[in-house]
């Protein structure tokens, strides 16, 4: 317990016996603050990039390539099957808890074909409140004080938060550019196999890995996999698996599920979303796909966190996949043929960037883009020091070129700051209009 | 296949999970689905949302890109804005939108939120029993200390016929307070219970918590049921409490439409500023379309607010009688219901009933559990037992009573009524079958004799 804490404690002891007293030596203000003090888990987690930086990038008239949502419609079929659940009287209503029936069914076939194996819809799958409900009921559940969890860097902001909520440590490694290589592309950033494999200790209970990776877009190779796949079964830790651009993935490369290498389906949990998968963030479905014994536990904290997802989107979602589960392999299947539609405006913008005289991180999968903004040489000296230069860049952006874009080093811990904070993401899941206004930008950059 | 592997010679799940795994509903609402029982157990309405939310759902849901895409983290602006303005004529207190709401995945997560936020290892949350069960897993999820206190019928239960019978002593709610008591949970109108608290039960816990310095989580979710007259009264509103009580509520229960999970707390920006870190750090946005809907909700009842056309007095008009119904189905077998004052539910005592519960799998459970199980395979009855929603200590004091919920539709209540009915000839033959083994025995005068006699005293 804390000094303060004993101190008020032994303050209100006092008052008790003494009520006379209280007015004269407690006053209300040092009584209530002791109570009001918040839970020691969310201590130091309060700082959140995306509530710095999306509340500015809401005015209409800034280009927002930051936050990682679709400004383009997500398909007809999926609005109209909402519209069709939430007429449905018993669709407006709870469904399971653990997944809407024909959710979880979708789930299973679409899965069972990828991942060829059978995937029970009532033991193996989780829905989720998106993939981020996913890591979280996945720490809650499986990850306790003292636990460390590898986290491989860049990472979505999300994991080392979370990690440290469930009083866990992170232990982080970055993505290196292969050396003498200037980076143009993403398959340029690899993991060092010594150093990976120097992370795992006794305590390391699992690793986390996001591929098709969010910001860099890197596409972990089979060979890559397999080498995080020798370290956990030769450490027999877990693996959290997010791969909710799984589909976003571009010509010449291809996603591979690691639960799917050998001794890994018992020890991994892998992530998808509704909302990458469709175009609908803001329907906010996603799932946890992995064995019963790890499952069981994601249930638990889902019994006690909110309970059940939302009816009517799970229906909705069910019906789509439903529908791109009969068309898979083909080429108006959805999942194709969205990455072959992003994939176009991945080639645009890096033009655009390329024509401003900035050097794009081409990326293999996801619908980012790093680009190392050094060439464009902006002076922000006159922004003070407290803040690594990618941050002062996108704030500065922001204000003065009407553009937005997210700092990469809010995907890295301190240590590897400095290593990014050139970098600045920028999201292309837009509308052609909004990546032509933000060339627009690029190319006026000097003018005033 | 090859065989499972031992994975992780130590423990796999995370500590917090322990003692978490088991849960009611879970358990029945796959019984019901199984034995396809008529579901009277679980708090959902079988019928729509009002029209002019589904208009506005549909609305949303065909609206520009942007309703489908991320909104606002802490609440859909519109929505949040509609809260405050709504709930601040209620409270009579101006509620910042941005700063005093949470939206939250259902008032299940805004719970969550309030217990991981303000509860801590060794910290002791004082519940009110009975209580809706996810209070308790909850506060252990915090590294809590749950401590119980229970609402008691007044003349020790014989002729308690309402929900406000049951009070709340406040001795031993006083005698419940420690150095490490944080907070205490109330629930209004109170699920399975039905009782809605007056204003000078609410000031008596008031009275408790400025005195002792604790919060008050308050679930209000119920907000809109009373009925008979009862008044719903917001402890928030009472001097002292609005920046130390978390309120909870929930579009599900508002507007008949629980599979939106839509939820919100409104409190002082001081404690929701805690609660906005767990939810960024949980699940981060609540989904857009739904909140755009409940908010176009919220303005039109804003606008017709104590009018007839208002929703919040057709829904509790509408549910009064059901609850009528249910009640006098319920005495027409010799059941005694707890006419609740408030909320979706209605406990009966169902200590009167003879069945021969004759079931291997349930023969260590309460008996109420293995009554409402019975029910469920033999009768095809959904309900669910009362006893899980007290503590362990005191659930054998109240292991006769099954909860039912009676929002439902006619068809459903005449099938119900059936069900019932059966019990009702069940029972009678073999009350009679008893009355002639009592006959021939020398008179006992017990009270199971009584109850024979009580039965066929003419309605």
């Amino acid at each position: 317990m804390s000094f303060t804490r004993r101190i008020l404690n032994a303050f209100r002891f006092t008052c008790r016996s003494f009520p006379t007293n209280c007015r004269r030596f407690c006053t209300s203000q040092s009584v209530m603050a002791s109570r009001h003090t918040h839970a020691k888990r969310i201590e130091g987690l309060d700082k959140n990039v995306w509530v710095a930086f999306t509340s500015v990038a809401a005015d209409p008239s800034i280009v927002n390539l930051g936050q990682g949502f679709p400004d383009i419609p997500p398909p007809s079929y999926v609005k109209d099957a909402l519209a069709k659940a939430a007429s449905v009287d018993r669709m407006n209503q709870y469904t399971r808890g653990f997944g809407h029936p024909s959710l979880v069914k979708a789930l299973s076939q679409v899965y069972g074909k990828v991942y060829s194996r059978q995937v029970d819809p009532l033991k193996e799958i989780l829905v989720t409140v998106g993939g981020y409900g996913s890591l979280f009921s996945i720490m809650q559940g499986l990850v306790d004080e003292g636990d460390e969890v590898i986290i491989v860097e860049p990472f979505f902001d999300c994991y080392v938060p979370m990690v440290r909520m469930a009083g866990a440590k992170p232990v982080l490694i970055p993505l290196r550019p292969k050396s003498g290589k200037k980076a143009v592309s993403s398959a340029d950033w690899y993991l060092d196999p010594d150093e990976l494999s120097a992370k795992f200790s006794s305590k390391t209970k699992a690793i986390i890995i996001n591929t098709p990776n969010n910001p860099i877009g890197k596409v972990f190779t089979r060979g890559e996999l397999q080498v995080i796949a020798d370290l956990c079964i030769k450490h027999d830790t877990l693996c959290f698996s997010d791969e909710v651009y799984e589909w976003l993935v571009y010509k010449g490369h291809q996603h591979v599920k690691i639960a799917t290498l050998p001794g890994m389906w018992d020890r991994t949990i892998t992530i998808g979303s509704a909302g990458k998968t469709f175009s609908v963030t803001g329907w906010k479905l996603g799932w946890s796909i992995g064995p019963e014994h790890l499952i069981k536990h994601l249930q638990t904290v889902m019994q006690n966190t909110l309970y059940t997802c939302p009816t009517p989107l799970q229906e909705a979602v069910a019906q789509g996949l439903l529908l791109n589960y009969k068309l898979m392999g083909q080429p108006d299947c959805y999942f194709s043929s969205l990455a072959e539609e992003l994939e176009g405006k991945r080639d645009r913008l890096a033009a655009i960037l390329q024509e401003a005289g900035m050097s794009p991180v081409i990326p293999e999968g996801g619908y980012f883009m790093l680009v190392d903004v050094t060439p464009l040489n902006q002076d922000l000296s006159h922004m003070g020091d407290d803040e690594a230069y990618d941050y002062k860049f996108v704030k500065w952006m922001i204000k003065e070129k009407k553009l937005a874009a997210i700092p990469v080093t809010a995907f890295v811990g301190e240590e590897s700051k400095e290593q990014f904070e050139k970098y600045i993401r920028l999201c292309f899941i837009k509308e052609d209009g909004t990546l032509e206004a933000a060339g627009d930008i690029l190319k006026n950059w000097r003018n005033v | 296949m090859p065989l499972f592997q031992l994975i992780m010679a130590r423990r796999l799940y995370a500590n917090r999970t322990i003692g978490v795994d088991k849960n009611v509903w879970v358990e029945f609402t796959q019984l019901a689905a199984d034995y396809k029982a008529v579901n009277l157990g679980q708090g959902f309405p079988d019928f729509s949302p009002p029209q002019f939310v589904q208009d506005a759902f549909c609305k949303a849901v065909s609206g520009g890109p942007q309703m489908h895409q991320y909104t606002r983290a802490f609440g859909h602006p519109r929505l949040v804005k509609s809260l405050a303005k709504f709930f601040s004529r209620v409270v009579g207190h101006e509620i910042d939108p941005f700063e005093d709401v949470l939206v939250t995945v259902g008032a299940y997560q805004a719970l969550f939120c309030a217990f991981q936020a303000l509860i801590d290892d060794g910290d002791e949350v004082i519940i009110v029993e009975p209580f809706f069960d996810c209070y308790q897993p909850m506060v252990l999820m915090a590294g809590g200390t749950a401590v119980y206190v229970p609402l008691r019928p007044v003349n020790g239960g014989s002729t308690v016929l309402s929900s406000g019978d049951w009070v709340l002593s406040a001795e031993e709610l006083a005698s419940k307070i420690t150095p490490r008591t944080k907070a205490i949970v109330i629930n209004t109108p109170n699920n399975p219970l039905g009782k809605v608290y007056k204003v000078e039960e609410l000031q008596m816990i008031a009275d408790l918590c400025i005195k002792h310095d604790l919060l008050c989580f308050s679930d209000e979710v119920y907000e809109w049921l009373t009925y008979d007259g009862a008044k719903h009264v917001k402890i928030a509103s009472l001097p002292g409490m609005w920046e130390r009580t978390i309120t909870v509520g929930s579009a599900g229960k508002t507007f008949s439409a629980t599979g939106w999970k839509v939820g919100w707390a409104i409190s002082s920006g001081k404690l929701i500023k805690h609660m906005k870190i767990i939810h960024q750090n949980s699940v981060y946005h609540c989904a857009t379309a739904a909140q755009e809907a409940v908010s176009h909700g919220f303005d039109r009842e804003y606008e017709l607010f104590g009018t007839p056309e208002s929703y919040f007095q057709q829904l509790p008009a509408t549910l009064h009688r059901k609850r009528q119904k249910l009640a006098s189905c319920l005495r027409s077998v010799g059941l005694q219901p707890v006419m609740p004052e408030g909320g979706y539910f209605m406990i009966t005592d169902i200590s009167s009933v003879n069945v021969d519960l004759n079931d291997e799998s349930t023969k260590n459970e309460s008996y109420d559990f293995r009554f409402v199980k019975w029910l469920i395979k033999e009768k095809g009855l959904a309900t669910i037992p009362v006893s899980a929603f007290f503590s362990p200590e005191h659930s054998k004091e109240f292991d006769k009573y099954i909860r039912f919920c009676f929002v439902k539709e006619k068809q459903k209540q005449w099938k119900k009524a059936k069900v019932i009915k059966q019990l009702e000839k069940q029972k009678r033959q073999e009350a009679a079958e008893r009355a002639e083994q009592e006959e021939s025995q020398s008179n006992k005068g017990n009270s199971c004799h009584l109850l024979i006699v009580s039965y066929y005293r003419p309605r």
